[in-house]
C-alpha cells in the first residue's frame, strides 16, 4: 500500500546554519568557564576565538549550501559541538599540565581541526557524487589492508602504550587505522554491494536458522583472521573488534540474513577465547576490567581504576569544567577524554554527550535508510555503524562494560589522525544524504511535488 | 535493505543504553564507594581543596586549617600537638585521616557529610566555596593539661568523664606523638616519620584509654563484683565475708594469697566494705566462686563490657572471659584472668556508681558547628543502661569513700572534696611490673567527674608501684583540674 502526500521539500540550510551558532556558542561558554575556573580571567581575544571557531563551521555550511543543499543539517552541528567540546577539554588539560598555549595539545588538535575541517571540504568539492568511490572499491580494500599493515613496519612503526598502531615520520606522528576505517568501510560497502546475492544464498538451516552455505565463508574467515592478526601483532583489542563488528554488520545489511550475526559472533567468541589463553595482555585486560580495584589489578595498572574514580567524582552535576583533577587520569585528554568530561560535567553533560553520538549515528542511519542505491545505503550504514561501535568500544572500556582498548573517542580525542578520518566520514554522510534527502525530480517547477513517501 | 538498517538502528540503541547505564551505575549509585577507595587521590585532593572545619577545645581551635601557597591549598595545623594527638588524629595526604576524630568525624570535617546537605545546597545557590563543619568538644582544657603533666613520661592512659553526662572531660595517652608529623606537605618527611611512627615500640599511634592491647583491670574489678554481689540482694555493705590471708582454690595446688600475705580480719573474717578498704583478694575471690561467673558477666555486661561504643571513635570493647571454671572464676572476681578492659570502660564503672548506677553514653562532640560557627548539632546525654539499683551505687560509693579516706587510695585525697576510688595494681605477665589502676569520682555527693587512670608496668615506681602511690595523685591531679573549673 502507498500514501501519496505532497510534500515540498525542505532543505535545511538555515536550521544547520541556526544550529552551528548554538554549538559555537556553547563551546564559548565552555570555554569561558574553563578559563574562569582556573585563570579567574575571561580570555582577552574571546571574540576573536570565537568568531574563528565560527568561522571554520562556516566555511563547511557554505560549502554544503552550494554543493550538499539537501545535506542533513544535523550533522555538521553535531561534529562542530564534539570537536570544540573536545578542543575545550584539551585546552583544560593542558591548563592542568601548566602547558603553555605554544607548546599545549590544544593549538595542535585546533590546528588539526582546520586541517580536517578543510579535507572534509576538499572532498565534499571533490566528490559530488558517492557512487563513484565504487569505483574504487579494490583500491581502498588495498590501501586500508595497507594502512593497518603500516605500523607494523620496521622504522616507521611506533609502539605506544603497549599498541603498535602508530606510524612516525621525524616529528609526526600518525594512528592510520582510523583512516583504515574508512577505506575499509568503502571497501566492504562495493564489495558486498556486488556479492550480496550470492552470499544470500541459503545454506544448511540450523535451529530454524538459515545459515548460508559453507562455500561463501570465505570473506568473513579472512576478515577474522586479519583482525585476530591486529590482535597479535598489534596488540590492538579495540580496532581487531571495530573491523570485525563493521564487517558483520555490513554482510548483515547487505545480505538480511540473521546467519552472518550469529557466525560472526561465534567467531568472536572464539577469537575472544584464543586470544584470551593465548596472550597475557588479554588476560591482563581481562583482570583489570572484571577487578579492577583489586590489588592485584592497581599494581599491575590503575589507570581504568583512575578513570572510573574520576568519574564517580564527578557525580550528577560534575565538578564544573576546570574545577576537577581529570589530569589525575592518564590519556585523559585521548582515551580517557570521556571520563574527563564524566568528571567535570557530571552524568549529565555525559548523558547530552552520548545523546549527540547517538543521534549522529541515528542521522547516518537515517541518511542509509533514505538513499536509493545499495552502494550508499551500505556505505552510509557501514560508517554510521563504525560511529556507534567506536563509542561502544570506548566509552565501555572506560565504563567497565567491555574490556579497555586503545581507541579514541571519534571528535572529542586528542590526535591528528583520528580529526582528519572522522571530518572525511562526516562528509561522507553528508555528501550521501545529499542524496538521500534529494527529492526525485528537482522541483523547478513551482507548487508541491507528489513523492513516494512511505511504501511498504 | 532497509529492514536490516533498521534492525542495526535497534542494536545502535541498545549499545547506547548500556553507555547509560555503565555511566550512571559509576557516576551515582556506586559513586560513593568508588570515591570512598582507599587511594583515592580525587577524595584525598578535594579534602584538601575545600577549608576543613577545626577541632576546638575549649574556644581554641586544636586542629585548624589554614591556607598554604602549595598545591593542596590548605596546611593541617595543630597548635597544641601531642597533648592532643589523640583526640583530633592525624590528617595526612599520604595516609588519609585517621587516628582519631580526623578519621572518625571525616565526613563532617571535609564537609562531605549528608548531615551538611542543605548547607552545601545552599552554598552551592550562593556560590560559596563550601566548608567543612568545625567540632566542638567536651574536653576540659584544664583537665587535659593536668593529666597530661601527671601522667609526665610514663605510659598510660587517663579517661575523664563527666559521670551525669557521659561527656570525656580528658584524654590521654602516652607515649604521644605531634601530628603535624604526619599533615606536612613535606610527603618524604611524612614518609619517613610515618615508617618511625609504627615502628616505635611505646606505639605512640595507638590510643590507649579507647583501644589498644587493652589492660587486665585488677583489683578495680572488685567494683564489679561488689556491684553483683548487692545486686544479688544476698550481701549488704556490711556483710560478713571470708578473709583469710590465702584462699584454697578447688582442684588448684596454689592457693590465692593476699597481697601482704595476711588475713583481712580477725578470725579470717571480714565485711564486705573492710575487704574494699584493704583491697582484700580471697574474700572477693571467694565472693566470685559463691556468685558464680554468670553473675559477674552479667553484672560487666550491665556496665558496658562487650559493647562497643563510638565515642564516636570506634573504643574497642572490653571483655570478661566466655567459659570460666571455679579457680578462673575466682581470678576474675579479683581482675585477672582473661578480664581485659580500656581505662574507658573502667572510667564509666565509676561513673555510673557515682550517677545512682546509670551509665551514660561516652562522647566527645558537643556541638558540630557551621562556618559561621553556628549550631548545626548538639550532643544531648543518652543513657546507655542501667547498671546497678540506686542502693547498690550509694553502697558503692560509701565504699569507695571509705577506700579513699583510710584504705588503699589515700593518695586521692583532695582537701574539702570528698573523693570515692578503688585502687587497683594488676599483674600481667610474669616477671613485669604491674599495671598501676586509679578510678575514682568528685565530689562523692555530687559528681562532677570520674576518672580512670592506668599507667603501664608501675611506671617510675616500677615493681614497687600499687594503684594508689602511682595513679592516684594523676587522678586527683585532674580531678582537681575539673572541680577547679
Amino acid at each position: 500500500m502507498s500514501i501519496v502526500t505532497s510534500w515540498r521539500p525542505r532543505r535545511g540550510r538555515n536550521v544547520e546554519l541556526l544550529l552551528l551558532c548554538l554549538a559555537v556558542a556553547i563551546v564559548t561558554i565552555a570555554y569561558v568557564s574553563v578559563e574562569g575556573a582556573t585563570r579567574g580571567s575571561i580570555p582577552a581575544n574571546l571574540g576573536a576565538q570565537a568568531g574563528g571557531l565560527l568561522a571554520i563551521a562556516v566555511a563547511i555550511h557554505l560549502v554544503l549550501r552550494f554543493t550538499a543543499s539537501y545535506a542533513d543539517p544535523l550533522l555538521l552541528p553535531i561534529a562542530t559541538l564534539l570537536n570544540g567540546l573536545g578542543l575545550v577539554m584539551i585546552h583544560r588539560l593542558d591548563i592542568a599540565q601548566g602547558r603553555s598555549l605554544t607548546e599545549g595539545m590544544a593549538l595542535r588538535q585546533l590546528t588539526w581541526s582546520a586541517l580536517a575541517v578543510g579535507i572534509a571540504i576538499a572532498v565534499l568539492l571533490w566528490l559530488r557524487d558517492h557512487r563513484t568511490l565504487r569505483r574504487y572499491t579494490f583500491l581502498a580494500g588495498a590501501a586500508g589492508v595497507a594502512l593497518l599493515l603500516l605500523p607494523l613496519l620496521p622504522f616507521i612503526g611506533r609502539e605506544v602504550n603497549g599498541a603498535r598502531i602508530w606510524i612516525g615520520l621525524g616529528p609526526f606522528t600518525f594512528q592510520p587505522g582510523e583512516i583504515a576505517k574508512i577505506a575499509l568501510a568503502v571497501f566492504f560497502a562495493g564489495y558486498l554491494v556486488r556479492t550480496r546475492d550470492v552470499l544470500s544464498i541459503a545454506g544448511p538451516k540450523f535451529l530454524g536458522m538459515q545459515l548460508p552455505r559453507g562455500r561463501d565463508l570465505g570473506p568473513i574467515v579472512v576478515m577474522w583472521l586479519i583482525s585476530l592478526a591486529i590482535l597479535f601483532f598489534q596488540k590492538d583489542l579495540g580496532s581487531a573488534l571495530l573491523f570485525f563488528g563493521l564487517f558483520v554488520a555490513m554482510l548483515y545489511v547487505a545480505t538480511e540474513r540473521i546467519g552472518w550475526i550469529t557466525i560472526g559472533l561465534l567467531l568472536a567468541a572464539g577469537g575472544a577465547v584464543i586470544a584470551y589463553t593465548l596472550f597475557a595482555h588479554v588476560q591482563l585486560r581481562v583482570l583489570l576490567w572484571l577487578h579492577t580495584f583489586s590489588k592485584d589489578a592497581l599494581d599491575a595498572s590503575d589507570q581504568l581504576a583512575k578513570g572510573v574514580m574520576g568519574m564517580a567524582s564527578g557525580g550528577l552535576f560534575g565538578t564544573g569544567l576546570g574545577r576537577g583533577r581529570p589530569d589525575i587520569t592518564y590519556f585523559a585528554e585521548s582515551d580517557f577524554i570521556f571520563a574527563s568530561f564524566g568528571e567535570e560535567l557530571g552524568l549529565t553533560g555525559v548523558f547530552a554527550i552520548l545523546t549527540l553520538y547517538a543521534l549522529l549515528v541515528e542521522r547516518g542511519l537515517r541518511t542509509a535508510i533514505g538513499v536509493r542505491d545499495g552502494f550508499g545505503k551500505l556505505l552510509a550504514a557501514g560508517l554510521a555503524f563504525s560511529v556507534a561501535l567506536q563509542c561502544f568500544v570506548v566509552v565501555g572500556g572506560v565504563t567497565r562494560v567491555i574490556p579497555l582498548t586503545g581507541l579514541t573517542m571519534p571528535f572529542l580525542s586528542s590526535g591528528g589522525s583520528s580529526l582528519l578520518a572522522n571530518w572525511t566520514l562526516v562528509a561522507l554522510l553528508l555528501r550521501i544524504s545529499d542524496q538521500a534527502r534529494q527529492p526525485l525530480a528537482d522541483p523547478s517547477s513551482s507548487g508541491p511535488i507528489p513523492t513516494l513517501v512511505t511504501s511498504r | 535493505m532497509n529492514a536490516p538498517i533498521r534492525r542495526l538502528s535497534a542494536l545502535v540503541a541498545l549499545l547506547f543504553v548500556s553507555l547509560l547505564v555503565s555511566s550512571t551505575w559509576i557516576q551515582v549509585v556506586s559513586a560513593k564507594s568508588i570515591n570512598d577507595q582507599p587511594g583515592n587521590r580525587r577524595t584525598l585532593l578535594a579534602s584538601y581543596n575545600r577549608e576543613r572545619g577545626s577541632i576546638i577545645v575549649g574556644g581554641e581551635a586544636v586542629a585548624r586549617s589554614v591556607a598554604s601557597d602549595d598545591e593542596l591549598a590548605w596546611n593541617r595545623e595543630y597548635p597544641r600537638g601531642p597533648l592532643y594527638a589523640h583526640v583530633t588524629g592525624y590528617f595526612s595526604f599520604l595516609y588519609g585521616a585517621g587516628g582519631g576524630l580526623e578519621g572518625a568525624q571525616n565526613d563532617l570535617l571535609s564537609g562531605r557529610s549528608d548531615r551538611l546537605f542543605y548547607r552545601r545546597v545552599s552554598d552551592l545557590l550562593t556560590g560559596k566555596s563550601p566548608v567543612g563543619a568545625s567540632l566542638e568538644l567536651t574536653i576540659n582544657p584544664a583537665a587535659q593539661s593536668a593529666a597530661e603533666r601527671a601522667l609526665g613520661n610514663q605510659r598510660g592512659a587517663v579517661l575523664a568523664l563527666d559521670p551525669q553526662t557521659g561527656a570525656i572531660l580528658a584524654m590521654v595517652s602516652h607515649p604521644s606523638y605531634d601530628p603535624k608529623v604526619l599533615s606536612s606537605h613535606d610527603l618524604g618527611a611524612v614518609e619517613s616519620s610515618w615508617v618511625k611512627l609504627l615502628k616505635d615500640d611505646g606505639d605512640p599511634l595507638i590510643n590507649r584509654a579507647i583501644a589498644g592491647d587493652l589492660y587486665p583491670p585488677g583489683s578495680i574489678f572488685k567494683l564489679i563484683t561488689a556491684a553483683a554481689a548487692l545486686e544479688s540482694g544476698q550481701y549488704t555493705q556490711d556483710s560478713s565475708v571470708p578473709g583469710p590471708a590465702a584462699l584454697e582454690l578447688p582442684g588448684v595446688s596454689k592457693p590465692l594469697p593476699n597481697h601482704d600475705g595476711r588475713a583481712c580480719g580477725p578470725n579470717d573474717k571480714t565485711t564486705l566494705l573492710g575487704a574494699m578498704v584493704i583491697s582484700c583478694n580471697t574474700a572477693f575471690a571467694s565472693l566470685g566462686m559463691t556468685l558464680g561467673a554468670d553473675a559477674l558477666r552479667q553484672q560487666a555486661a550491665a556496665f558496658g563490657f562487650g559493647e562497643r561504643v563510638d565515642i564516636p571513635m570506634r573504643a574497642t570493647a572490653s571483655t570478661m572471659p566466655a567459659t570460666m571454671d571455679e579457680p578462673q572464676t575466682a581470678q576474675a572476681a579479683i581482675g585477672q584472668f582473661d578480664v581485659r578492659v580500656t581505662p574507658l570502660q573502667m572510667a564509666m564503672v565509676a561513673a555510673a556508681i557515682g550517677n545512682d548506677g546509670e551509665v551514660m553514653t561516652p562522647y566527645l562532640v558537643r556541638r558540630v558547628l557551621g562556618s559561621q560557627l553556628q549550631t548545626i548539632d548538639e550532643a544531648s546525654p543518652e543513657t546507655l543502661s542501667d547498671a546497678v539499683s540506686t542502693s547498690t551505687a550509694r553502697q558503692l560509693t560509701t565504699m569507695m569513700k571509705a577506700v579513699v579516706s583510710q584504705g588503699t587510695g589515700q593518695a586521692a585525697q583532695i582537701p574539702g572534696v570528698e573523693v570515692a576510688g578503688k585502687t587497683g595494681t594488676a599483674q600481667h605477665a610474669v616477671g613485669a611490673a604491674p599495671h598501676a589502676w586509679f578510678v575514682s569520682f568528685a565530689p562523692a555527693a555530687d559528681p562532677q567527674v570520674a576518672i580512670a587512670v592506668v599507667v603501664e608496668d608501675g611506671g617510675n615506681a616500677g615493681n614497687e608501684a600499687a594503684g594508689g602511690s602511682v595513679a592516684g595523685p594523676i587522678a586527683k591531679a585532674v580531678m582537681e583540674a575539673v572541680l577547679a573549673s
